[in-house]
């Protein structure tokens, strides 16, 4: 089956769009959420698109081009890192947050 | 064998050695700091034309490496503040008191930074720079974190997303011209949508990594709350990478493309920076958030550079004029930051108010902070006050006196907020002071403010080296033929 | 592939984005960011991207959603649900409108560069001189070796800074345990960790070999290996390590250092990261096997966190 859509839109652009949605989406959650975890979450999302266009643009007729799908590869990986990080920091603020509040009133809650 | 490769290996060999020495790892610094200067004084005396393709590999494809005037100074300027940093260091424990995990990890993240800034400097390739990009950030906000754990969150979402600004732009530049080398990119690129978007996407990014007014409120909690030595190194270092790519993606890549208009708004922000800074930093009552603030006005001036840069008819001082501001502010500021560490120590409280004795008690420490003060504020002789005369006379010559102006006031308002710090330190002490001084804890912030005043009489050499491979001095670089 | 199945997969990835970014509950956000990444996945291998789909599958979805899990739970255990909290109606709108006029921009922007494999026909016929038929894998660790040095070094400076955040007092020590504190549960993920492990070794290894030739890679096998590894921590079938370990600091080192060396070594032959005349494929292979297996305990490691008091349990510390 086949939209009329194909014909003005090639499958590298649609995807590329798609990309462009993400990081859209992705900015609009960056910025209206509070939560430094939801946060690190958007700025994955903004990340993916980022990475779709990136490689998407690449998709010619009969080949993808490599020399994107690399620039992609590095940059998944460079977003873990530094998501690892970023998680890492929001648990240990959460921590000493926790640990500061039974020492300055006494009603501890829920830390275990 | 070439420096070029070596400023980036040897840092990065140092960072793998100090996670396998552990807490030995500390005396490292004692053999990288003169290696890496040497390095560095190498890479300064190279060839004009010096530059290579990494492994081989031709353009488009592959990455140039290249020694130009602005790669020259600033890893110059890198090796010296990082080595004085690194000593000092060694003797004055960059950590929180009892964080040995800080105390450790200090280390390689030193280096990390180190290599990832050399690296930035060198290269021509657009995404390349966004991975050197992270590993300062990456260390940056590691180093942020040993202070304030809530400033360095703030600090890494903000980064983070002028990182995804920066890589959304780079994605559009590789889909539109299938290359993102700054050199090929000179010559192929044109005025479309989709440049446009990548160059404003880029600049963006980098503005906020560079901490431009308005986008500068992370900086002032995260440097003024670390601990000293990692502040001189955020203030000095990190911010200036995000400069550096900006000059060569407004003067190198895209000049075409950069209307004068977009260089009015890049140096009117920087004028703005340049008040705003010196305003807050004038109502702090917290040393270190006065030096923090002091930074936000002094990059203020990297960018009011940008529209006498590209106004000028022979763009050569303002050019050596904004470079040389760099350079001057790394030295002066991290010189001024390790000061300021040491008279907190002594001093009864961290605020100003709080450092009276101290001229008596440690007065090498003070003449440290006064000299970097000197340099910038822009009194003679000083790297700042040649930098700051070279800007001077370009904003008079090309009739820009908006500019000249706020270059004149932003010194007098760097003199008031600082010379209230160094008399603050004259005021007599309510108790005594038992000084923190001695051996290399001392040495090094007074060699690095030395060094931003011997910099005041090295002018004519330092504007010739930074106009090397310039791009407005036409293509001194003899490029290989990019591949068909 | 038809056109109808891209329209659907791109209208599932926005749908799938969407509630990751919105729903309330955290943890189902979670579970639509892993479900996500895996459509993502799906696009990546629709685009004959089969190096990138894995990439994405085991690091993007994989990892990154077991580090949010991981957080959330350890967020939650502290009292910190990380729900959507409301924001004024005025900043929401605000940012509606500056991002609905971003994305217009973009699409313009992306709809204006025609898709094109330019640079395939650069990288085509150095391939022969490699020795190797992946040509992702030729541009990661030949054409644009630096890049890939310096990443190496990156995901090993992330532990770095994950270790730096360690409270007083916990160092050198061990992360929290990522155990599973329900008995049954835990003598399933031993069980399985047990059988796992060995399992993980040698997929990783078949993808590495692999990806010279086909898609895989040093990346995609270190996080095989890393899930094996974290799977096995899970079930206390294996420990996890403290940091100060000899071994631990020496198999971090391992991968980026040798691709140091190698790209040192290559001065003697030119420059950095210059392969001699047909040495190419085997170095290639040298560097991406032991890059593997530091990637594999780097990415592990910073699923775990930094280091804990107590190496039994994520306790909110006293700060020192």
């Amino acid at each position: 089956m086949d939209l009329p859509l194909s014909d003005i839109l090639s499958a590298g652009h649609l995807y590329a769009l798609t990309g462009a949605v993400l990081v859209g989406l992705g900015l609009y959650a960056f910025i209206t959420q509070r939560h430094p975890l939801r946060q690190l979450l958007a700025v994955n999302v903004v990340g993916a698109g980022i990475f779709l266009i990136l490689g998407s643009l690449g998709r010619g007729p009969d080949a993808t081009d490599p020399f994107p799908q690399a620039l992609v590869i590095t940059g998944i990986v460079v977003a873990v890192a530094l998501t690892a990080f970023g998680a890492a920091m929001i648990v240990r603020q959460a921590e000493t947050r926790a640990a500061a509040k039974p020492a300055a009133d006494d009603n501890a809650r829920g830390a275990s | 064998m070439s420096p070029l490769d070596l400023l980036v290996a040897v840092p990065l060999c140092c960072m793998a050695a100090a996670l396998l020495l552990g807490r030995a790892a500390r005396g490292l610094i004692l053999l990288a700091a003169p290696l890496m200067a040497g390095l560095a004084l190498w890479l300064a005396l190279l060839p004009p034309d010096a530059a290579y393709l990494v492994g081989q590999w031709e353009l488009p494809l592959g990455i140039l490496l290249r020694a130009d005037g602005v790669a020259r100074l600033m890893i110059l300027a890198t090796a010296l503040v990082i080595g004085a940093v690194g000593l000092h260091a060694l003797v004055e424990p960059p950590e929180k008191p009892g964080h040995a995990a800080q105390a450790e990890t200090f280390w390689p993240l030193v280096y990390l930074l180190w290599a990832g800034a050399n690296a930035g400097f060198l290269t021509t390739d657009l995404f390349n720079l966004y991975v050197t990009l992270e590993m300062v950030s990456l260390a940056a906000v590691a180093l942020a974190a040993m202070g304030s754990l809530a400033a360095a969150l703030r600090y890494f979402m903000i980064a983070l997303l002028g990182s995804l600004a920066y890589l959304l732009g780079v994605a559009l530049i590789v889909a539109r011209y299938d290359t993102v080398d700054v050199t090929l990119l000179a010559q192929l690129a044109e005025p479309d949508l989709a440049t446009l978007m990548a160059l404003g996407l880029m600049t963006a990014g980098l503005l906020i990594k560079a901490a431009l007014f308005p986008m500068h409120g992370w900086l002032p909690p995260a440097h003024a709350a670390a601990p000293a030595p990692a502040s001189a190194l955020l203030s000095a270092i990190a911010v200036k990478l995000g400069f550096v790519i900006l000059v060569r993606l407004w003067f190198e890549a895209f000049p075409a493309i950069t209307g004068p208009a977009a260089l009015q708004v890049l140096g009117g922000l920087g004028a703005a920076a340049v008040l705003y800074g010196s305003v807050q930093a004038m109502r702090q009552d917290r040393l270190k958030a006065l030096v923090a603030y002091s930074t936000v006005a002094q990059v203020g001036y990297l960018f009011l550079a940008f529209p006498l840069v590209a106004g000028a008819i022979d763009p050569g001082d303002a050019w050596a004029g904004m470079t040389l501001q760099a350079v001057a502010h790394m030295l002066a500021k991290a010189a001024m930051f390790l000061a300021a560490g040491l008279m907190l120590k002594a001093a009864a409280g961290e605020r100003i108010a709080d450092l009276g004795g101290l001229a008596q008690a440690m007065p090498l420490t003070v003449t440290a902070f006064g000299l970097a003060a000197v340099s910038l504020m822009g009194l003679p002789p000083s790297g700042g006050f040649t930098a700051k005369f070279l800007l001077l006379t370009a904003a008079i010559e090309q009739g820009a006196y908006l500019y000249a102006g706020v270059l004149i006031l932003g010194g007098l308002l760097a003199a008031v907020y600082l010379f209230g710090a160094l008399a603050a330190c004259f005021a007599p002490a309510t108790t005594p002071r038992t000084p923190v001084t001695g051996g290399l804890r001392t040495a090094a912030p007074l060699a690095l403010a030395g060094l931003a005043i011997v910099m005041g009489f090295g002018g004519t050499a330092l504007v010739e080296l930074s106009a090397i491979a310039a791009p407005w001095a036409g293509p001194a670089l003899i490029l290989p033929e990019p591949a068909p | 592939m038809t056109f109808a199945f891209d329209l659907i997969l791109c209208l599932m990835i926005l749908g799938t984005a969407g509630i990751a970014l919105f729903v309330r509950d955290a943890l189902a956000a979670i579970a639509f960011f892993i479900a996500f990444g895996n459509l993502m996945g799906l696009t990546w291998l629709g685009l004959d991207a089969v190096n990138v789909a894995l990439a994405e599958i085991a690091i993007g979805a994989g990892v990154t959603g077991v580090l949010l899990i991981l957080a959330r739970a350890r967020l939650l255990a502290l009292g910190d649900d990380a729900t959507c909290s409301g924001t004024p109606l005025w900043l929401r709108l605000g940012a509606l409108a500056a991002c609905a006029g971003f994305v217009v921009l973009l699409a313009a922007s992306v709809l204006s560069i025609p898709p094109e494999s330019g640079l395939d026909r650069v990288v085509a016929p150095l391939m022969p001189g490699l020795g190797i038929e992946n040509r992702v894998t030729g541009v990661l660790l030949a054409f644009r070796a630096y890049d890939t040095l310096l990443e190496s070094f990156v995901l090993l400076g992330a532990l770095v800074a994950v270790w730096s955040l360690a409270p007083a007092g916990a160092w050198p020590g061990r992360p929290a345990d990522p155990g599973m504190t329900d008995a049954p549960m835990r003598r399933v993920a031993g069980t399985f960790g047990q059988l796992l492990l060995p399992v993980a070794l040698v997929m990783a290894a078949y993808l590495v070999w692999a990806g010279s030739d086909l898609p895989g890679g040093a990346f995609q096998a270190g996080t095989v290996l890393a899930g094996g590894l974290l799977v096995a921590a899970m079930g206390g079938t294996i420990g996890l390590p403290s940091s100060d370990r000899p071994l631990l600091r020496a198999a971090l080192v391992l991968g980026p250092a040798v691709f140091l060396a190698i790209g040192l070594a290559g001065i003697a032959a030119g420059g950095l990261l210059v392969y001699p005349e047909g040495m190419a494929k085997a170095l290639i292979v040298i560097i991406e096997y032991t890059l593997f297996l530091s990637i594999g305990v780097t990415l592990a490691l910073l699923v775990a966190g930094p280091p804990v008091p107590d190496a039994s349990h994520p306790n909110p510390e006293g700060k020192g």
